[in-house]
């Protein structure tokens, strides 16, 4: 069992729903980015999603391309975000941690010694933004041949016929994008997201994390009361790029903090329903 | 000349051209993409579509370009003769309106009411605007802040035809980063804009449609030469950036196998210099803005800054179907330098009468070194892309002359 999967089956045990922080790696220092993970398991992370910067993130909104604009004016890149990785993982063997990035930086690196590298490093699962699944058939294969789980998109807009593709591919979870537009768009409608959730999770047959448009505690906790899991990447990276660097990680910890609570709350309500 | 082109049917049904093409983008864009396959597939199929669609180049476009022999150029060189495709004399400048045509048609089709463009020297954001004005539609064209800076005059030509110009303040601030801008945008408004991809680039269906509608230029080609000249041309030149005008010229020729076909890339101050744009000659394959194909990147993979005196060539990729064409020997592709270009330009202005685009310059410089090399009966086809007035400040700037 993947670690991924095991973190779900113990929350679902708990009657718990899981909190997926987002980060963008060597934002707003490389040397920050490990403090900042333990930082979000502290906080009540379940699992994080450590952001690769890419020069041309096509799919972020403004807030996460200045993460990866600070990051790679850093000269952060791929091999150094798994360095990040495996000093993280000298503390904390638990927490599972999943790529989110593009492309190019992975075939850039060729995807068998990618996905060999991230093992290596314990890393958990890839998320490739611009891999839908019809271009991801040998790569999922490439990440599952190195106990990796290639996690997918799916869309407001994606047919039944496409979750079951991405079905076929997936494990560990199913990243559904909550409404049309880039990351850190507008708020997510709680009620639209509602009617989505039970069919992905029956076509995909994996866990369902929700994600984009969530920038608050009442709307994570609106969130978790239909998912499995809340993704939470703009709003973060925003507090961290207003914070002073000695101060990002503890105003990180208030923010996350709030929203476990408030997820948690949820979750307990839902267990006190008769 | 390969077996590839006797039966030249790509790109495959999934977009793919060999291991090039694709669709490479969020999941967010995919129903929009299916959408837009299959309202393009009915399109080609409707005869009142294609009516519609010759109608508005002969009337609106003012099509067929002349072919013309460049006489004076050619006796000058002193060896093969020299023919220009007349992209130039279309309404609005360059080649790029055929597409925007064709592109707008569809996006009236599928009920759009606003178009968005990415534009790099501004011919594609201002061919967008243009149809946008006839046709009604709101219209929004990105374009990179340091492009906005070098193509004044185009900016305010969009401007004046009704379209509003978003500058790009990310990345480069150049082509690239208007296409991330303007693929941002579709993916929010998806519902009601269509976004017109001004090349042979994107995630299909984009390179095979911009490419068809493209291809009247090598389609025209044929007809002229053959009138003209009572063959083909030895050799067909043209520039590539992202490579429509091109893939343009190209398409009808490829399953012609005598005729050589060789695609022209900016070496801005040279390659050894890393300041180019000279995708296949110095780049590798990659995925980027929706296709994979040959990209100018640095060992991570991170996408880097390429530099032409040519705007309209200053882009890291290329077309996926010239990465297949390159792969498989059925064309050819060279590189000129920014100086190189600019010598053509005058030579042009001061033989021809003709004042070409910096872009199409690449392509006649290409020319002018291989005539001298052929007999004289020789006969080199070049794709004249696009005219020179948008660029008269770059070249002024070069010749230390200021307005």
């Amino acid at each position: 069992m993947s670690k991924i999967q095991a973190v779900f089956e113990r929350l679902q045990a708990q009657g718990r729903k899981a909190l997926i922080p987002f980060i963008t790696a060597g934002d707003p220092h490389p040397e920050l980015t490990v403090p900042l993970l333990h930082t979000l398991v502290q906080a009540g992370a379940d699992i994080i999603e450590l952001g690769v910067p890419f020069s041309d993130p096509m799919a972020d909104g403004p807030t996460i391309q200045r993460a990866s604009e600070r990051a790679l004016a850093q000269g952060v890149n791929l091999r150094q975000v798994l360095g990040m990785v495996a000093n993280f993982r000298a503390d904390d063997n638990e927490t599972p941690i999943v790529l989110m990035g593009y492309a190019n930086p992975i075939e850039s690196m060729g995807l068998d010694a990618f996905a060999a590298a991230s093992f290596d490093a314990g890393v958990d699962g890839v998320l490739v933004v611009d891999y839908p699944p019809e271009e991801a058939v040998e790569f999922a294969r490439t990440l599952h041949r190195h106990a990796l789980d290639p996690i997918f998109l799916v869309a407001p807009t994606s047919s039944e016929a496409r979750m079951e593709q991405v079905g076929a591919l997936a494990s560990g979870y199913i990243y559904y994008v909550s409404l049309k537009g880039v990351t850190g768009s507008a708020t997510l409608d709680v009620a639209a997201v509602a009617a989505r959730i039970p069919e992905i999770r029956a076509r995909t047959g994996v866990p369902v994390g929700v994600g984009f448009g969530i920038r608050d505690a009442a709307t994570a906790a609106a969130v978790a009361e239909l998912a499995d899991a809340v993704v939470i990447g703009s709003r973060i990276i925003e507090e961290i790029e207003q914070s002073s660097p000695d101060k990002a990680c503890e105003n990180v910890r208030a923010l996350v903090a709030g929203l476990r609570r408030g997820i948690d709350a949820t979750s307990s309500a839902l267990r006190e329903q008769p | 000349m390969t077996q590839h082109a006797q039966d030249y049917d790509l790109p495959d049904a999934s977009g793919h051209f060999g291991q090039y093409g694709g669709v490479f983008v969020a999941e967010t864009l995919i129903g929009a993409l299916d959408e837009l396959k299959e309202a393009y597939a009915a399109a080609q199929r409707d005869p009142q579509f294609i009516a519609e669609f010759d109608y508005d180049l002969r009337h609106y476009v003012g099509r067929p370009s002349p072919l013309y022999h460049a006489r004076r150029w050619s006796e000058g060189l002193g060896g093969a003769q020299i023919y220009l495709k007349r992209e130039d004399l279309n309404h609005t400048g360059a080649h790029k309106i055929n597409n925007c045509i064709g592109q707008s048609m569809l996006a009236r089709r599928m009920g759009k009411p606003r178009v968005i463009a990415e534009t790099g020297a501004g011919q594609h954001g201002v061919a967008t605007a243009t149809v946008a004005a006839r046709y009604g539609m709101e219209c929004v064209v990105y374009m990179g802040s340091e492009d906005i800076r070098r193509q004044a005059a185009n900016v305010y030509r969009m401007k004046l035809l009704g379209a509003t110009v978003v500058p790009v303040e990310s990345g480069s601030r150049t082509l690239k980063d208007a296409l991330n801008e303007a693929m941002r945008d579709w993916v929010t408004n998806v519902s009601n804009t269509f976004y017109i991809i001004g090349t042979v680039a994107g995630p299909h269906p984009y390179p095979m449609m911009v490419r068809d509608f493209q291809s009247v230029i090598g389609r025209e080609s044929i007809a002229q030469m053959q009138e003209q000249c009572g063959r083909q041309p030895d050799a067909v030149i043209a520039c590539v950036g992202g490579g429509s005008n091109a893939m343009g010229i190209f398409h009808p020729y490829i399953p012609v196998a005598a005729v050589r076909l060789i695609g022209v890339e900016a070496a801005g101050e040279g390659i050894a210099t890393g300041r180019h744009a000279a995708s296949l000659t110095a780049g590798r394959p990659g995925v980027l803005h929706g296709n994979r194909t040959y990209l100018l990147q640095d060992e991570n993979g991170q996408i880097i800054e390429t530099h032409s005196i040519s705007a309209g060539l200053d882009y890291p990729g290329v077309g996926p179907e010239h990465a297949w064409l390159m792969d498989c020997g059925r064309a050819e592709y060279v590189s000129v330098s920014d100086a190189e270009a600019l010598q053509a330009f005058h030579d042009l202005c001061r033989l021809e009468g003709i004042i070409p685009a910096l872009e199409s310059s690449h392509a006649l410089a290409y020319a002018s070194k291989l005539a001298p090399t052929l007999p004289k009966d020789k006969i080199l086809l070049v794709n004249l892309s696009g005219r020179g007035d948008k660029d008269m400040h770059t070249v002024a700037e070069k010749s230390g002359i200021t307005f």
